[in-house]
């Protein structure tokens, strides 16, 4: 069975999708992505889906898990490269992906990320001193 | 029963022989239709053409509104239907216009002393002449309609969406008019294209040139911001008049958590300030 490859850049973990989403291929991402997220201690997730033509139920729905998952370990997910075919698609299905961020591209989407994170260390700045998180 | 060409002349010549009293019976029935929608003169100049016209092709031996000799004929009667076409004018009035002619060439005859079978029967003969004319006219204003429909259609897409960028990761849409569906999903596609051709993570939608905003007007607007929003791209709502807005809650549209601003102006504030950038009024320069 072919298998989606997670690459890790920094403090980010990358997926590009690069063939057809079957449910087998899906449920084996979500696996892979549980452990890589807690082997790496990262805490991004860039989900790159450009070049897929195609977004079922099933498909949209392992993306929502898979955000949800990684929240848990602490770390956030952002969807990025969707189609416009795609998007129409599912809005005309009802599916609007709700608890999924997304962004326009790989770029906008680590931005994103890296926002996120300078509001939650104020955040922790302000909690006195919790032990810092860093990635060996 | 097509005409022969010998009682085409016939008539060719009766035409020429009665050409006042026919031309201002004819303009006098035809006038009675059109209700002085056009000049008396007007109507008189394109019946005496016509009358020529068909005196021509009668005269050449068309047995047939499809001869040769009756080419100069249905340019004439194209040229009339479609000013007529344009002019506004119901296809029955147009065709009337042609049929009038036989009306006029019967008073014509009664008045004279030949009628026996003979003219009866070529008088048969050009009736149908004469209707096969009334239905080419027919054709040709059903032709100019649909092409006067076909280059509105284009005008209309034409205007349809342009999609602008208004700053650095900022692109507006400007709606123009009413919304079906056909028009939303344009817009729709052409937007969302955009949006990832500039990789510009926000959009304005400004709908102060939509007339009226119903629920279905709604439904494609909303439908277009969570496809946006799907990708990556949040859209704001601008442009919303008074009423627009006391129709809105009147009918219970919920906009949810979608930014909406009165101006478009407003609109790309927010977004400057939700971006980060720093936006300052120019000090002006009349003090000097």
């Amino acid at each position: 069975m072919e298998r989606v490859p997670v690459l890790k850049i920094g403090d980010i973990l990358l997926v590009s999708i690069q063939i057809d989403m079957e449910d087998q291929v899906a449920l084996q991402l979500q696996e892979d992505l549980a452990e890589r997220i807690v082997a790496s201690g990262c805490h991004g997730v860039i989900i790159d889906i450009s070049a897929l033509d195609i977004v079922d139920s099933f498909v949209g729905r392992t993306l929502a898990t898979i955000a949800s998952i990684s929240r848990v370990l602490d770390a956030e997910t952002v969807v990025v490269g969707m189609r416009p075919a795609v998007a129409i698609t599912l809005v005309e299905l009802g599916l609007s992906l709700p608890g999924i961020r997304t962004a326009l591209n790989v770029e906008l989407g680590m931005e994103l990320l890296a926002r996120e994170r300078a509001e939650d260390d104020e955040d922790r700045d302000d909690d006195a001193d919790e032990p810092a998180v860093t990635t060996p | 029963m097509a005409l022969s060409s010998d009682e085409g002349g016939r008539f060719a010549d009766l035409l020429m022989e009665h050409e006042d009293s026919i031309v201002s019976s004819w303009t006098a029935e035809v006038a009675a239709l059109l209700r002085g929608r056009l000049s008396h003169a007007e109507l008189q100049r394109q019946t005496a053409e016509l009358q020529k016209g068909f005196q021509t092709a009668l005269a050449g031996g068309a047995q047939e509104l499809t001869d040769d000799s009756a080419a100069e004929l249905r340019a004439q009667l194209a040229e009339l239907s479609s000013t007529r076409a344009r002019q506004g004018f119901t296809a029955t009035e147009t065709a009337v216009s042609v049929f009038a002619l036989k009306e006029a060439v019967l008073k014509v005859l009664d008045a004279g002393d030949g009628t026996d079978a003979d003219t009866l029967r070529a008088y048969v003969g050009l009736s149908a002449f004469v209707d096969r004319a009334g239905l080419f006219t027919f054709d040709s204003y059903a032709r100019a309609r649909e092409e006067l429909i076909a280059d509105q259609a284009e005008q209309l897409l034409e205007l349809s969406t342009p999609v602008v960028k208004l700053w650095e990761g900022v692109v507006a849409v400007p709606l123009v008019g009413t919304l079906d569906s056909a028009r939303a999903q344009v817009v729709m596609e052409r937007l969302l294209q955009t949006l990832v051709d500039t990789g510009s993570p926000y959009a304005i939608i400004d709908i102060t040139g939509v007339p009226a905003v119903d629920t279905q007007v709604a439904q494609h607007i909303l439908k277009t911001v969570v496809a946006a929003r799907l990708m990556g791209a949040d859209c704001i709502i601008s442009g919303i008049r008074p009423q627009i807005a006391q129709t809105i809650v009147a009918l219970g549209i919920e906009f949810g958590d979608i930014a909406t601003k009165a101006s478009l102006a407003d609109a790309l504030r927010h977004v400057l300030r939700k971006t980060g950038d720093k936006v300052t009024q120019k000090p002006s320069r009349r003090e000097g």
